[in-house]
């Protein structure tokens, strides 16, 4: 595989990711339990929608086809959505959401700050500017995770659940496929055998300062989305995202 | 969440200024309500600072009290420093 091919890739697995969490969230609009939380919900999906342009524009520019970010984003169809299965799953409830989006931030914390030190200086500079957001972004929702495990017995009994049910997605971020080899030789993308220690030593920490069970590291993991095959949920989610542009293209305000 | 505890937010805009008072925010606890105070109140980097604290705690006076708290100052003008000369050399006080 060549490297530019392989960095495309890369990036679209970036650029999805957060664009597809973003949306997600902002289902939350409007529904959340309190004004606070729903500002909190909204300020963290526009961060992920804006960390999704940069990392899209710059597979643009890679893939040199004429497409812009937005035809990336709003044109292409679920089994070219590079996205983690973990982040397409539905929002569920409050705890459901807090649990997918830890389990996301710990990662992407990680990931960013392996990946400001890439040797592409636009990854690199883009990872560092995303790294100060997603440092925020765990803060919190580490904290909600721990408020709502040490909370009342119904949170504690909601919080586990939520875990429990979407640890089988949390495993396809460490598995590496040629893409992640190619570009980790050259040093441009993440190596995702540390970051997955250091994410499981992370998690156990919270889930047991949250009086949480971790459920088992070894289990079976769904797997699929580097090769664009997706969960039944990402068709309805984009669906609703790209219509507006696809009945009525090049729409502007 | 009916619970939950009602905090003023106080934001310093920049160093040296003092914190002022931008509005209120509900929370769990303290550090919850930092945490939705800078959702809420900082998004537009408008602070370099942030204060809490529990309006229960406030003790604020009356409206029914603003004639004899405030009213008597409106005729002693000498307590405002207008009746000085001010030397040139000074410029804006």
């Amino acid at each position: 595989m060549k490297q530019n091919q392989a960095l495309f890739e890369y990036l679209l697995r970036l650029g999805d990711s957060n664009m597809i969490l973003g949306q997600r969230l902002c289902e939350w609009i409007g529904q959340a339990p309190a004004l606070e939380e729903e500002m909190a919900l909204g300020n963290l999906a526009l961060d992920l929608i804006g960390q999704a342009r940069s990392w899209l524009e710059y597979a643009a520019r890679v893939e040199d086809a004429g497409h812009s970010a937005d035809e990336l984003a709003f044109t292409r169809d679920e089994r070219a959505y590079r996205n983690l299965l973990l982040v397409e799953q539905a929002n569920g409830n409050f705890a459901d959401t807090l649990a997918r989006q830890y389990l996301f931030d710990q990662y992407h914390y990680h990931l960013l700050g392996a990946l400001s030190s890439s040797t592409d200086a636009q990854v690199a500079a883009i990872a560092a500017k995303g790294l100060k957001e997603v440092t925020y972004h765990l803060r919190r929702s580490s904290a909600w995770i721990k408020r709502l495990g040490d909370g009342t017995a119904e949170s504690h009994a909601k919080m586990q659940q939520a875990i429990d049910e979407i640890w089988t997605y949390s495993g396809e971020m460490f598995i590496a496929d040629e893409v992640d080899r190619v570009l980790a030789a050259a040093g441009i993308g993440a190596d995702l055998d540390p970051l997955q220690r250091l994410w499981e030593a992370d998690v156990q920490a919270l889930l047991a300062e949250a009086t949480l069970t971790c459920p088992p590291l070894e289990q079976y993991m769904q797997r699929g989305s580097k090769q664009g095959l997706h969960t039944e949920q990402l068709g309805f989610l984009l669906a609703e995202m790209q219509f507006l542009p696809r009945a009525y293209p090049g729409a502007s305000w | 969440m009916t619970d939950w505890t009602l905090f003023e937010v106080f934001v310093r805009s920049k160093h040296g200024l003092n914190h002022k008072h931008v509005g209120s925010v509900h929370a769990a606890d303290a550090a919850m309500a930092l945490e939705n105070a800078r959702e809420l109140y900082t998004r537009r980097s408008e602070g370099v600072s942030l204060w809490v604290v529990p309006s229960a705690l406030i003790t604020a006076s009356s409206p029914d009290e603003k004639e004899p708290l405030f009213d008597p100052s409106d005729d002693k003008v000498y307590r405002h420093a207008t009746f000085y000369e001010l030397p040139k050399d000074v410029g804006h006080m």
